[in-house]
């Protein structure tokens, strides 16, 4: 079963597998620059569970968890 | 002027993500010459204005923050159709140095537009506080630009961004081409360029460009450049061999194609010297996005600046306004009679324009600091914070939690609440923000909840006033489900968002955002609520025989009141004094409670006044004060609401509808309230 963004836990940095999924949200998370091969960093959830706040390539990004779902790691 | 060259006008675009600092660049190189208007058909802002300091005329037009130029989104289809269709003489790509990876990716973009570029690096004064280098001749070389350091904050290489704007707007030269692309790519790329050669210099757009957004498959490039059957099948042949080899679609094979270029840029031109510790930008963002500490800084943050805005400061500057009214309308009156004027010249401008714009310009020193204390949330970062912590409570009901400020504010005032509507991406998502914003209660129908509390419920006044506000919550609530899922109905639209780090704001910049706000406010004072009040004024002074009238009962209002009486009797007031009350608060909520001290003869007193509540003891009973309050809460907003709605949807079909929906449910709830209690 391969990881997803999800799964990592907060503070754990993973490199970007592949990104699943078609048409805006993946087109939107490749523009932000979350590509294959690319580090990215989990660093915290919002208070009320979601979105998730990820670091990469020098700046602070959040998207949802099912967003993140479409991004996978080793 | 020089004497014998001849003065050309040259058009500039701004290009670049938002956060990068473009609206303070941009007011740093047009000053006071802005104009703020709408890109037509859509609801994207359109600034421009022109650069100062320069020798020849150069109109400079900021283009939306866009993160890339696909077509996704109403604003990138917006800042690249213009820059194909207008072809500036240049673009100006302000790039932000302290993120400068994902800047770079519009870049790479922008490059293979056939325009010359000038990449802007701004934030150069942070670069240089973290001890980071950038080797801008290494960039230069590799992008085939040019590209100047400037830190628009500080303003500082402005002046030799704006001389060379000017020079490289007035050359002619052809642009040279940026070839990035891996070879195998860039071989496809070839090929269907050899075959689209002649199209392209047809329409004169640059045949790169042109290549990949069709081998892309670009669904807004199809539709405008009609390709034959055989050309067509030829590049989707392409296309699919190259995603079957990378295993991925088109798209994420260019973008990644494009990172991997300035991956390499990147590499080869900065230094960074902090490798991964907190930035402040963390340290703050440890407490403020904090699991528990969030929720309730953020209520005090905001308890702050209504406590400021509404109840102290704003209140005072209220009461100072109002004095400066009254001595206009005392000057203007003994001018009128030293000049002899007749009596109801003298009513006119006294009691209809003086007064009547008068009673909503005292607002507006209130509304400015509101706007203020909101610009600084907004420029300072702290907004994408909130939208971060409460999008989870916001998709329950299909929103998302960017729609949480528009209606935050709207609790002030739904002016400034419909115009933050502005950073929804997707226009469904606007539209129906648009639409529940006024369902929250806005400051100026305070004073309505007050004087019937006041009148029947003294002493669970504070509770009468909050149900009123929950109640116009759960009805933005449940609207907003039931729209979702019928009218509004659509993909969830994605929340990927930046958090751009902290920045104290500039004042110019804080001044040019809180007055660009009262500006259009104060556009509606002078325009829609003077003509509002001046027929106001008249149906109210004068008789249907269009005689002086001796008492307001007389009047013309009064009839139309009694006209249109019997369609509220259901809601327990079917009465021309209440009818009439509800037609002036069309004009400003505020309004209502004044017009109800006038017509039952007590004339304009505090909504807590004895004698207006003695009036109103008369006048309704409990179940009806109720009825009108929740009327009054739900129906369709002021003038100056209703004009903004209309410049935010840019439509007058979607303007009427939502008055339409929102008089129709404050009718119906209204009605049960009533039935209910009587």
């Amino acid at each position: 079963m391969s990881k997803t963004l999800k799964d990592v836990k907060i503070g754990e940095k993973v490199i970007i597998r592949r990104i699943t999924g078609t048409g805006p949200v993946k087109r939107r998370l490749m523009d932000m620059g979350v590509t294959k091969g690319q580090e990215i960093l989990v660093r915290k959830v919002a208070p009320l569970g979601d979105p998730i706040e990820v670091n990469l390539r020098g700046y602070e990004l959040t998207f949802r968890k099912e967003e993140a779902e479409n991004i996978l790691v080793e | 002027m020089s004497v014998g060259i001849k003065e050309k006008t040259l058009n500039i675009a701004l290009v670049g993500n938002p956060n990068s600092g473009k609206t303070t660049l941009f007011n740093e190189l047009t000053g006071s010459t802005q104009y703020v208007g709408n890109w037509p058909g859509v609801t994207v802002e359109k600034k421009e204005g022109k650069i100062k300091k320069t020798k020849n005329k150069v109109n400079l037009v900021d283009l939306p923050g866009i993160y890339s130029l696909s077509s996704y989104t109403m604003e990138e289809i917006v800042a690249r159709d213009y820059i194909l269709e207008e072809k500036p003489d240049l673009i100006i790509n302000i790039v932000d140095a302290t993120n400068i990876e994902r800047n770079l990716y519009l870049t790479t973009q922008i490059l293979e537009l056939g325009v010359p570029v000038l990449v802007a690096l701004n934030m150069m004064d942070v670069i240089e506080k973290n001890k980071d280098k950038i080797d801008i001749e290494e960039i230069e070389n590799s992008i085939k630009a040019r590209v100047l350091p400037i830190s628009a904050n500080k303003g500082k290489g402005i002046d030799k961004l704006i001389n060379t704007i000017e020079e490289m707007a007035l050359e002619e030269d052809k642009v040279e081409n940026l070839d990035f692309y891996s070879k195998d790519i860039k071989k496809e790329i070839e090929k269907v360029e050899s075959f689209i050669e002649e199209m392209a210099q047809e329409k004169n757009v640059s045949k790169r460009w042109l290549a990949v957004k069709l081998l892309e498959q670009d669904s807004h490039t199809l539709s405008k450049f009609n390709l034959d059957q055989e050309l067509n099948s030829y590049i989707v042949k392409i296309n699919e061999n190259l995603e079957e080899k990378y295993d991925d679609d088109m798209e994420s094979i260019i973008a990644n194609d494009r990172y991997e270029y300035i991956n390499k840029v990147v590499k080869k031109s900065v230094k960074k010297t902090r490798k991964h510790e907190l930035t402040t930008s963390d340290k703050i963002d440890k407490v403020l996005t904090n699991r528990f500490l969030a929720v309730p800084l953020f209520l005090g943050v905001m308890f702050f600046v209504y406590y400021i805005s509404i109840q102290t400061l704003g209140d005072y500057t209220i009461g100072w306004v109002e004095g400066a009214v009254e001595f206009i309308a005392t000057g203007a009156s003994t001018l009128l009679i030293s000049l002899g004027a007749s009596e109801w010249i003298q009513s006119l401008v006294v009691e209809g324009v003086i007064g009547g714009v008068g009673s909503v310009i005292v607002f507006v020193p209130q509304l400015m600091i509101l706007f203020f204390f909101i610009s600084i949330l907004e420029d300072t970062g702290y907004m994408a914070r909130v939208a971060f912590v409460m999008d989870k409570f916001f998709r329950r009901f299909g929103l998302s939690g960017k729609s949480f400020i528009p209606l935050l504010l709207g609790s002030g005032c739904s002016v400034p609440g419909i115009m933050a509507t502005r950073t929804l991406e997707n226009e469904n998502d606007r539209k129906l923000t648009i639409l529940l914003t006024p369902f929250i209660s806005c400051g100026a129908k305070l004073p309505i909840y007050v004087m019937f509390a006041a009148a029947f419920f003294p002493a669970t006044s504070g509770f009468v006033v909050f149900s009123l506000y929950l109640l116009g919550i759960v009805v933005a609530i449940l609207s907003g489900i039931l729209l979702k899922n019928t009218l509004f109905k659509g993909a969830v639209a994605p929340f990927v968002m930046e958090l751009p780090p902290y920045r104290v704001p500039t004042v110019k910049g804080l001044l040019i955002h809180m007055w660009d706000r009262a500006k259009g406010f104060l556009k509606k004072a002078g325009t829609i609520i003077f003509a509002a009040s001046v027929i106001i004024w008249f149906t109210q002074s004068f008789s249907p025989s269009l005689a002086l009238a001796d008492n307001p009962a007389n009047s013309i209002l009064a009839s139309i009141g009694r006209f249109i009486a019997p369609i509220f009797t259901p809601l327990g007031f079917g009465e021309w004094i209440p009818a009439v009350a509800i037609i002036a608060g069309t004009v400003a909520k505020e309004v209502v409670v004044a017009t109800l001290g006038v017509l039952t003869g007590v004339g304009e007193v505090a909504e807590d006044s004895p004698q207006l509540v003695a009036s109103i003891q008369t006048m309704f009973t409990p179940a009806m004060a109720w009825s009108f309050m929740a009327f009054n809460l739900l129906a369709a907003p002021c003038m100056a609401a209703i004009g903004t709605m209309k410049r935010e949807f840019n439509s007058w079909k979607w303007t009427l509808f939502t008055i339409s929906y929102q008089t129709g449910v404050a009718y119906i709830i209204a009605m049960v309230i009533y039935q209910i209690l009587k």
